[in-house]
């Protein structure tokens, strides 16, 4: 019997905190779903769902609408890859920079700032109907939905498909060049089915996303969602109502099965054809023309995407804007009751995300170690575990916390322990665990063994190892872990809705959800809007320059073999 | 199948400022089996690009069959190629990535089956139609590579370093395999090596590149016997190089003085043409000899080097040695210069050893005069 060294110590802890915060809390939706009141097994929850007629009309409107945005997206974002791939024109680092920007907001910011632009009576549709007697109805009803979510999440599909077609060996497009395919032909045939890992590896992804998005629809008022209704349903009719568990459970088992179907259609089909010294696709020099009518359609692309920062940015300055193409005065008034009224919310942003950006880092680092660096038995469930945290949505897992911990005690007192904004930040850190994880791990596979075990044969131990070692040469990749779970832990709204139970608790992001409720509250609501876009974007820029910094310095340049 | 030949005038290509081929004039016959040598950088693959259309010329002609195709696109010129590393689809199956080219050339669905049944047949892979690629060895990838190429029957067959993926055993096979092929379809076909056993052992004819220019064309034997620089000589086998000076120059002979102010008298036919004309009393040259047409033997009187009619013989050092198994090479210091020597093994043959005094001797008739 070996005797339980710290690796396994450590593992131990890990799978504890998890299945505190993570295991217990879902299966305790599932098991709310699935049991009546005596706490029997029972189905009957799902048959009512499937016999209430405005569930029924919400199941199908979120299915018609993650899908309708997921094909939405990919029209904007297919051809942007193509070109930025294609072509060699200084369009395409545009692209890269502004294409990521819509990220670094919450999709609902966006939607107040596209209805004031876009709405019935919103600037677009003012200025068509007064030239041509015409109004496009993108932000009526479910449409304005699809509109918002597919402004918002297209990078993942452009950020993922551009990876793939970067990866095609040119050869593979020289073959079919050579054997008489050209054109569109070229394209459909050769270049898209090898570009498809990252087409539907982003596809799922924006599907789950806007599945699981619950600050948008609220914001624009279309309720007839499941994400609305399970937070309706928790919030209004109350914690016993199993309508909510079994819209959670829902949610869970589409997200589980997109993802799924994503990596069964890729199974086997890794087709990073480039090897090393190959050439990727040829890029070409565009001619004139060409180069006019890509500009002006990236021109346009940019403007529709960049459309809700410049609507909260106009809204945040404006004295007063409606049934106006633009405000009619700018005042700096907005900020200053901001700073009045809520410096609450900037320190409880920072309190709560710093705090699960820092466990998030401890936690990736960690369980990246005891995998790839231990022997430990069963250490890839850490992994899986961790990773499921991606399908569930904020929303889901906020309330499997608010069910799980009903009525416990903060020991020694008599505070709610759902009343704590304890909570808000484990959620926080339990949902960017993934991609923290993701980050810790790509950084310490890139720490090459034999520079650990070079330490170990000079006489360190292992734990002086990792401290001198290990940790300084995975710091670049743990920053990015730490920035990544900080900037997107800022703009959850769904989980954050759930959990704050005061107004005094309150992080940015709720904060801007509760001013765009009123229409006096849009001012500042929009005001703080940028102020987190400002944040946001520091923060993404400051972690792509330490990272590359770090990267620069702590690589050696070896000889050429 | 109609043989065509392929012709480069006065072809020049250049990336930005950087010249990477100039001035190349080729004439490849109809049926014939091209080898391009290089080293890496020499500008053979581009050169190979070229001729299938992806890359395009600054100036000079491409004819194909008499005919200038250097405007015509890559889809449209019918010239086959297999790429270094195959390129295979890796998403369509064998039999798909064999059909392709018949499919983008419209051909009725009875007549594609019948045909690329008949080459996964001629490069027997019939049981493998179903197959991805990702699922075969890198000798069937080679083949289903070629039998996808073969099966548009284009002009030319280009074939950019075939055999470079393939490991030792298989590229030997390969080799015979494609010179089969290649001799039963008849395709003109010109293929890209940096390896020059490979060139030699299937090539019917040659040209070495060098810094984008090509060096010399010949058969394998012509430009193994008959080097006409110093570049080609190393680069084709190895070769020695002997410093040494002009001392006289008479009506089908000249007189060579080395380092040591020993003379020797060479015919003039030993004299690469291009060195020929420039030939002058007091020039430098290099006395050349390939390591095995060398000879070595016991030094026991300690002698001095003479020049007979019939050889160089030469005293030296014996400053190291690699035992190859049929040979051993010896590197002998012969008056501060270094000579290679391959002598053949014979079983229980003990080698000479390092610091053994050696006379080494050179038969004059395989000697050659390169310019340095």
């Amino acid at each position: 019997m070996q005797r339980l060294g710290g690796p396994a110590l450590a593992a131990l802890g890990i799978l504890g905190l998890l299945s505190v915060f993570l295991i217990l809390p879902i299966a305790t939706v599932f098991v709310s779903a699935f049991s009546d009141a005596r706490g029997q097994i029972t189905l009957a929850h799902f048959a009512v769902f499937f016999q209430q007629p405005l569930m029924l009309e919400s199941f199908y409107n979120s299915l018609y609408v993650a899908l309708s945005a997921s094909v939405a997206a990919a029209l904007i974002a297919v051809p942007l890859a193509y070109l930025t791939v294609r072509f060699q024109f200084r369009g395409a680092l545009l692209i890269q920079t502004l294409g990521v920007l819509p990220l670094i907001m919450p999709p609902f910011v966006g939607a107040v700032a596209l209805q004031l632009i876009f709405g019935r009576s919103g600037s677009v549709n003012l200025i068509l109907n007064d030239w041509f007697g015409v109004t496009l109805p993108l932000m009526e009803g479910l449409n304005g939905v699809i509109f918002v979510e597919a402004l918002h999440y297209f990078p993942f599909i452009l950020m993922n498909l551009t990876v793939s077609l970067r990866n095609i060996d040119g050869a593979m497009e020289e073959a079919a060049l050579n054997l008489g395919a050209r054109g569109w032909r070229l394209f459909i045939r050769i270049i898209f089915p090898l570009a498809m890992p990252g087409f539907v590896a982003g596809m799922a992804l924006v599907f789950v996303k806007v599945f699981d998005d619950l600050g948008t629809p609220l914001v624009l008022g279309a309720t007839n969602m499941l994400a609305p209704q399970a937070y309706l349903r928790i919030t209004q009719v109350g914690m016993d109502d199993p309508m909510g568990y079994v819209i959670s459970v829902m949610m869970i088992v589409f997200s589980i099965f997109a993802m799924w179907l994503s990596v069964r259609v890729l199974k086997g089909r890794d087709y990073s054809t480039l090897q090393k010294g190959g050439n990727a696709l040829q890029q070409r020099q565009l001619s004139k023309g060409e180069s006019i009518l890509a500009y002006g359609w990236i021109g346009l692309i940019m403007l529709l995407v960049l459309s809700p920062h410049l609507g909260v940015l106009l809204l945040s300055f404006a004295s007063v804007w409606s049934f106006a193409p633009l405000p009619d005065g700018y005042t700096l008034a907005h900020y200053a009751t901001v700073f009045e009224q809520s410096p609450g919310m900037l320190s409880n942003t920072l309190l709560y995300c710093g705090l699960a950006a820092g466990i998030d880092v401890l936690l990736g680092t960690s369980i990246a170690y005891l995998i790839l660096r231990t022997k430990l038995v069963a250490r890839h469930w850490l992994d899986w575990i961790a990773s499921a945290a991606l399908a569930i949505p904020g929303l889901v897992l906020a309330i499997g916390y608010l069910r799980t911990f009903r009525g416990v005690l903060v020991p020694g007192t008599d505070v709610l322990f759902t009343a704590t904004w304890f909570l808000i930040m484990i959620a926080y850190a339990i949902r960017r665990l993934p991609y923290a994880l993701r980050s810790c791990m790509a950084a310490l596979q890139q720490v090459h063994h034999s520079l650990e075990e070079a330490a170990a044969s000079m006489g360190a131990t292992r734990l002086r190892t990792v401290r001198r070692v290990m940790i300084p040469l995975m710091a670049g990749g743990m920053l990015a872990g730490f920035v990544t779970s900080f900037i997107t832990a800022a703009v959850e709204l769904s989980a954050t809705m759930m959990l704050v139970t005061k107004e005094s608790q309150a992080p940015m992001s709720y904060g801007i959800y509760l001013y765009m409720q009123s229409t006096s509250g849009r001012g500042p609501g929009a005001a703080l809007g940028v102020l987190a876009i400002v944040a946001v974007a520091l923060g993404t820029y400051a972690s792509h320059w330490l990272v590359s910094r770090h990267q620069r310095l702590t690589q050696i340049h070896r000889p050429q073999g | 199948m109609k043989k065509v030949s392929v012709e480069c005038r006065d072809v020049s290509l250049s990336y930005g400022t950087t010249d990477v081929l100039k001035n190349i004039n080729l004439t490849i016959t109809p049926g014939e089996f091209f080898a391009l040598l290089g080293p890496s950088g020499s500008g053979k693959s581009t050169l190979l690009r070229l001729i299938a259309g992806f890359n395009s010329l600054k100036t000079g002609q491409l004819l194909v069959d008499g005919v200038d195709i250097s405007q015509v696109p890559a889809w449209q010129r019918d010239i086959g190629m297999v790429f270094q590393n195959y390129a295979l689809w890796p998403h369509m199956t064998v039999w798909d990535n064999v059909a392709f080219g018949l499919v983008e050339r419209r051909v009725a669905r009875a007549a594609l089956k019948q045909r690329v049944q008949d080459v996964l047949e001629l490069v027997g892979l019939t049981d493998y139609a179903q197959r991805y690629p990702g699922q075969l060895s890198g000798g069937q990838q080679q083949r289903v590579a070629l039998a996808r190429t073969v099966i548009i029957e284009p002009k030319v067959l280009l074939l950019d370093e075939p055999l470079s993926n393939l490991d030792k055993n298989l590229r030997t096979q390969m080799r015979q395999e494609l010179l089969a092929l290649q001799r039963r379809l008849g395709i003109t076909t010109i293929f890209v090596t940096h390896d020059q056993e490979e060139a030699m052992t299937t090539a019917d004819r040659m040209a070495v590149l060098h810094h984008g220019v090509v060096q010399q064309i010949g058969t394998p034997v012509d430009l193994f016997d008959t080097p006409i620089n110093r570049f080609v000589a190393e680069f084709v086998g190895s070769m020695n190089k002997l410093n040494a000076t002009v001392q006289e120059i008479l009506a089908d002979h000249l007189v060579v003085n080395f380092l040591d102010g020993m003379a020797c008298t060479i015919a003039k036919t030993a004299v690469s043409p291009s060195l020929l004309n420039a030939l002058r009393v007091g020039a430098s040259v290099l006395v050349c000899a390939r390591p095995h047409q060398v000879s070595l033997q016991h030094n026991t009187q300690s002698s001095q080097g003479t020049s007979q009619v019939s050889s160089l013989v030469l005293p030296g050092t014996v400053v190291a040695k690699e035992f190859m198994g049929q040979q051993t090479r010896y590197f002998v210091l012969s008056n501060s210069q270094q000579v290679m020597i391959d002598q053949t093994h014979q079983l229980g043959e003990t080698p000479y050893a390092v610091n053994a005094q050696v006379m080494i001797s050179l038969p004059i008739s395989n000697i050659k005069i390169l310019d340095t």
